[in-house]
């Protein structure tokens, strides 16, 4: 049994005691890095002790790992890295998500404005999107390849169609909550129509419909890897497809963690858009947010810790009294 | 008599149907006139109708019966001449303190428009936050943006519905004394909601106590008191237990 993982292991778990006593900046890296490293460790360790054994030709018996370890993953992207395909196909997974989620958006806003400031709009059409969107666009593939074929418009549509109902019923619900004062304050002001939405509904509902957008987008990058595995023949779902039927599982894991990273770097760059000026108001300031310290005092662990330290440390617990 | 007067309300009624406790009858046979340039406070505990009233006259809601009319015209719907200040603030936190207060003058010439915003923001004293967004301001500054953005657009009639409710009491004296320089500067009528004794007492010409469920109009108290006026003298304090003694509460506790 390698020891490597137990090292960094110490070495994480020293990092989350030396975190409390650090700057800010510093554990907002620290922190994650430290999780991600004991991820690899537990990954490894479980990957040693999970084994099975094989019996070999000759006779005797070699324990074999049911799942690869990190650096069989590593080692197991390398040729699709070295070759392009991983990039190549990276690409094309990020173009058809961009695509189908911008038709998603550009059609599911405006909808969800209209039936959500339209209260007979939502009365009449409500129901139908809710019937519409508990459907999995995983069930949709039969009818996308159908339609368009094992294509990339197949995929794209398959995209849109997953983020469209988000978008719609997040838009909708935005524009409901929109508090009356600031609707009454427009009218006041003689805003009417179109105006009224450029000016008022659509910047008031803005900061929900980028949360929406940002839950759609989460669902549509899901979503990618299930549509490519049977409706194109290239992106990060289609490897895994090819790398399953090549017996490869170093490469199947490796393209898992290619898309949640991806992912992670997606939802990095939809939360930009929280950080402008027209829509900041939108979201929890952090000097707002309830703070660890404020947590412990309200918990009342401070009290805790000084009885039980008060009280140990009385004479005559340790230290003889005098 | 309606010719001479601002504001005209005559036998409203205000009844909100609900199934299972019976309809709730929120105004009762309201009365009441408002002249020219006059500082107009509606005082009265919580529930006693006093803003539903000021949404009635600002035409933002329907009376069940009864007329309200503003210069001898029915009140249809609410109007850029009228202008309402929320609690709530109402201002929009999307938009610079710049964009708010020019919200009303968004037709004219941008020359004039910049004019008369600068001019607005300077005399509510938020010159140097043009650019500033409410979510940065105080509860104070965000209220002075409320009411530069209603100036701005040179309204006869300023509805109030408890502007100063959310802020400090020291903030909100502050506030009342810029109101009252403002009001005697710009000559406009104001109908003030308050359930604050002192405030309506500080700031108005005459006192409309309303009275809760249903709501009806108790007494119209005149303060015949110059401005600025010496909270400590005994005209005011008659004047003060009179409106404690009408609302129901004793003065001295």
């Amino acid at each position: 049994m390698s020891n490597w993982p137990f090292i960094v292991a110490g070495a994480a778990i020293l990092t989350f005691l030396l975190a409390r006593r650090l700057r800010d900046p510093l554990p907002k890296v620290l922190l994650p890095l430290a999780v991600a490293a004991l991820f690899v460790a537990c990954w490894h360790v479980t990957c040693e002790l999970m084994t099975y054994p094989y019996k070999q030709p000759d006779g005797t018996i070699r324990w074999v790992e049911t799942f690869p370890n990190p650096w069989e993953t590593v080692l197991g992207m390398r040729e699709p890295i070295q070759d392009g395909t991983l990039l190549r196909f990276a690409v094309a997974s990020v173009y058809r998500v961009a695509v189908g989620f911008g038709i998603a958006a550009a059609i599911g806003i405006p909808v969800g404005l209209c039936i959500g400031w339209f209260s007979r709009g939502a009365q009449a059409l409500n129901p139908l999107i809710q019937a519409m969107r508990p459907i999995s666009p995983i069930a949709w593939i039969p009818l996308a390849v159908l339609w368009f074929g094992v294509k990339d418009s197949a995929a794209i549509f398959l995209i849109a169609l997953a983020s469209f109902f988000p978008i719609v019923t997040g838009t909708m619900t935005a524009v409901r909550s929109i508090p009356v004062v600031f609707v009454r304050s427009a009218q006041n002001f003689g805003l009417e129509g179109f105006e009224l939405f450029r000016r008022v509904v659509f910047p008031a509902a803005m900061p929900q419909i980028i949360t929406s957008l940002r839950m759609a987008l989460g669902i549509a990058w899901m979503v990618i890897v299930a549509a490519e595995m049977i409706a194109v023949d290239s992106g990060l779902g289609y490897l895994i497809m090819d790398a399953r039927n090549a017996n490869n599982y170093e490469r199947v894991v490796g393209s898992m963690i290619t898309i949640g990273l991806i992912g992670v770097g997606l939802d990095f760059l939809i939360r930009r858009l929280e950080k402008f000026d027209e829509v900041r108001w939108g979201f929890p300031n952090e000097r707002e947010l309830v703070t660890s310290d404020s947590l412990r005092i309200a918990l009342g662990q401070e009290k805790v810790k000084t009885a039980i330290w008060g009280n140990l440390m009385r004479p005559g617990t340790f230290f003889r009294a005098r | 008599m309606s010719a001479t007067q601002k504001v005209v309300v005559r036998g409203v009624n205000k009844i909100f149907p609900r199934k299972k406790e019976g309809d709730l009858v929120v105004l009762e046979n309201i009365d009441l006139s408002v002249a020219p340039h006059e500082f107009v406070c509606l005082l009265g505990p919580s529930g006693c109708g006093k803003s539903t009233l000021l949404n009635l006259i600002g035409g933002f809601d329907r009376p069940t019966s009864g007329t309200v009319e503003i210069e001898g015209q029915a009140v249809l719907g609410p109007d850029p001449r009228r202008v309402f200040v929320f609690q709530e603030y109402g201002i929009f936190p999307w938009a610079s303190v710049w964009d708010n207060v020019a919200l009303g003058l968004r037709n004219l010439p941008k020359g004039e428009q910049h004019q008369i915003v600068q001019h607005y923001i300077d005399l509510v004293g938020l010159k140097g936050f043009e650019k500033t967004y409410p979510g940065e301001l105080s509860g104070g500054m965000k209220q002075r943006v409320a009411v530069a953005r209603a100036l701005a657009v040179k309204p006869d009639i300023i509805f109030m519905d408890e502007p100063f409710g959310a802020l400090d009491s020291l903030t909100r004296l502050q506030m009342r004394v810029e109101l009252l320089r403002i009001w005697q500067q710009e000559k406009m009528t104001i109908l003030f909601v308050t359930h604050d004794v002192d405030e309506a007492l500080q700031l108005a010409d005459r006192i409309v106590v309303m009275s809760p469920r249903p709501g009806r109009i108790a007494e119209i108290a005149s303060v015949r008191l110059p401005h600025p006026r010496d909270l400590g003298s005994s005209e005011y304090g008659k004047l003060k237990n009179r409106l404690y003694e009408l609302l129901g509460v004793s003065h001295s506790i």
